[in-house]
């Protein structure tokens, strides 16, 4: 296991209960200690990577995103968390533009990349998408080998010397902490894989594009708890080199691995901060009640 | 007794509309069999006698005992190379278009809906309007081109339409996570969309190819001979092909003709199952390394 929290269940009177949930037991998700989280300190000091300036996100009519603003620092894993439908996966494919592939979406306000607007005319899209990788939430490999499916993302860049793409392929498959049960087997279909290592050849995918931003879309939300562990794990690894962004439903996840927590809830940036803060502290009711579990 | 069911006991209720729907779907499945039973069963009995390689080798001729398929056959193989040749790149590229870059507008629906009613148009009619267009209009004479454009008007709504469907079936999440990995659209059609949806349009191809090797209403009215002692050499040779030399020996009153007709059934038989045996290897071969 990557981590075993130790659960401190806080029951507590209704005092703070809104609603009639008052009977359920309120588990504050733990904060594990000792795995290299950082501290509201840390995250301070550390280099802003992407800024997003009072973003709007509309899907045709509907505003589905309000005036979030928010700052996402180098090398820490950021987690979304919140209700189904509170935005937090639309924000997540925002930073990517994915959105674009859907008819009728708009954006306003800005999210700079180091300083540069991704949804500046000028932005080469490609590009983009090569320095900001994405992981789905449902693991998609290519029905191609598992070397195929590693070297894509080079192939299509321009790469053609086999040697080189061949390094490229083990780097990444390393990195997501695969390499060592298919470096026999990478000329096999990478549908043969398990859920768990289709999952870590998806982030081999990303990852072979060398890019500087992770996205991961509810990671590990359909698989067993021992990948769940490794995924986790390898998020914990790869935020020394990755800045990486997660959108998760589990709280107890986001404490595992995020070092900066953000909330939405129907659309709205309710609270972001540090993790430790947010899930010990939060400074708004809805907060406490969401990662409390007495709604959500 | 307790209220609750024996499971031993069968009810009666249901039995024999069971028994009887098993069987009118049993006979309606053995009813097919058989007559295709009989009709293989009638031509081998014909045409057995008359079938030899003397027979592919021999051009047609006014004696039965000397006439054989050999211009027939190969101004059928002729025409499917050719119609292959047009109509493959014409059908697929069509339906990636249609599928992967037409914006859902009007027209797109209008489209769609025109190639759907195609398919369903006569062959007869498009022999006219081939015609008209390549043997008058394009002044292509009654030439084997001709024969094979206006075949390739025949199977292009089929090719069409099976690619489009081999197309659809390839799950969008494989088409956004090449856009995520900063493929362009052309790449991820050429790279990953098109090489997951083969095997599905293989399959349309081969059939639908199938299908225009045996027809004889739209050759016979652009003008293939019925008297051919000589082998395409070039496009702009006249030709016959051999569903036309079937109809041209079925037609004659001598008996004899008719057991030639049977062998000329049995070799077009003959090509069509190699047809189609190829479809079914390739949707096995392929198909298997692909499933979402």
């Amino acid at each position: 296991m990557a981590s075993t929290p130790s659960v401190k269940k806080i029951m507590q009177p209704s005092d703070k209960a809104t609603s009639g949930y008052s009977k359920a037991p309120m588990v504050r998700p733990s904060i594990p200690e000792g795995k290299g989280m950082r501290t509201a300190d840390e995250l301070a000091q550390a280099t802003e990577k992407i800024s997003v300036r009072d973003m709007s996100f509309y899907y045709s009519e509907n505003r589905a995103l309000t005036d979030i603003s928010l700052s996402i620092p180098e090398c820490c894993v950021t987690a979304f968390i919140g209700p189904s439908g509170c935005g937090k996966s639309t924000f997540l494919r925002c930073f990517n533009r994915m959105n674009d592939m859907i008819e009728g979406t708009r954006v306003e306000g800005e999210i700079l990349l180091e300083g540069q607007d991704i949804y500046s005319s000028r932005t080469d899209i490609v590009t983009l998408r090569k320095r900001i990788g994405m992981v789905f939430q449902k693991s998609t490999p290519f029905p191609k080998s598992i070397f195929d499916n590693v070297s894509f993302g080079p192939k299509i860049a321009g790469i053609r010397k086999k040697k080189e793409l061949y390094e490229i392929v083990e780097r990444s498959l390393q990195r997501s902490a695969l390499w060592d049960e298919v470096k026999d087997r990478l000329s096999e279909s990478a549908l043969n894989l398990s859920g768990g290592q289709q999952h870590r050849l998806c982030i081999a995918r990303a990852l072979a594009n060398d890019p500087d931003i992770l996205l991961m879309d509810e990671p590990a939300s359909a698989l067993d708890p021992a990948s769940t562990a490794r995924i986790e794990d390898l998020i914990f690894e790869l935020k020394e080199q990755y800045t990486i962004v997660i959108v998760t439903h589990n709280m107890q996840q986001a404490a595992r691995v995020s070092d900066q927590a953000a909330f939405f809830y129907q659309g709205l940036l309710v609270e972001s901060g540090a993790t430790e803060e947010l899930f010990t502290n939060p400074k708004k009711q809805q907060t406490e009640d969401y990662i409390t579990g007495r709604f959500g | 007794m307790s209220s609750k069911l024996d499971i031993y006991t069968t009810k009666r209720r249901g039995r024999f509309s069971n028994f009887l729907f098993t069987s009118v779907c049993f006979l309606a499945t053995m009813t097919c069999v058989l007559m295709l039973f009989v009709l293989i069963w009638n031509l081998i009995l014909q045409g057995k006698d008359w079938l030899s390689w003397d027979f592919v080798e021999r051009f047609p001729s006014r004696f039965p005992v000397k006439a054989g398929i050999k211009s027939a056959l190969w101004g059928s193989i002729w025409l499917i190379s050719l119609t292959a040749l047009f109509s493959v790149p014409l059908g697929v590229g069509a339906a990636v278009y249609l599928e992967e870059y037409a914006p859902k507008s009007r027209w797109r629906k209008l489209i769609q809906l025109n190639i759907s009613n195609l398919a369903g148009v006569p062959s007869i009619v498009y022999g006219i309007l081939g015609l008209a267009l390549f043997v008058r209009a394009l002044a292509l004479e009654r030439s084997v081109l001709s024969g094979a454009l206006t075949l390739t008007l025949v199977v292009l709504p089929i090719i069409i339409l099976a690619s489009q469907e081999a197309l659809r079936s390839v799950p969008d999440s494989i088409r956004r996570s090449a856009y995520a990995l900063g493929a362009t659209r052309w790449q991820t059609v050429w790279y990953q969309v098109l090489p997951a949806s083969l095997p599905g349009i293989m399959t349309g191809v081969i059939l639908s190819l199938s299908r225009a090797l045996g027809e004889a209403a739209p050759l016979i009215a652009v003008g293939a001979m019925a008297y051919v002692p000589f082998v395409p050499e070039k496009l702009t040779d006249e030709f016959t092909a051999l569903p036309i030399q079937i109809f041209n020996w079925t037609a004659r009153p001598q008996e004899d003709f008719h057991h030639l007709a049977a062998a000329g059934i049995l070799v077009l038989l003959i090509v069509l199952v190699s047809m189609n045996a190829i479809a079914v290897f390739v949707r096995h071969k392929y198909g298997k390394k692909i499933r979402w």
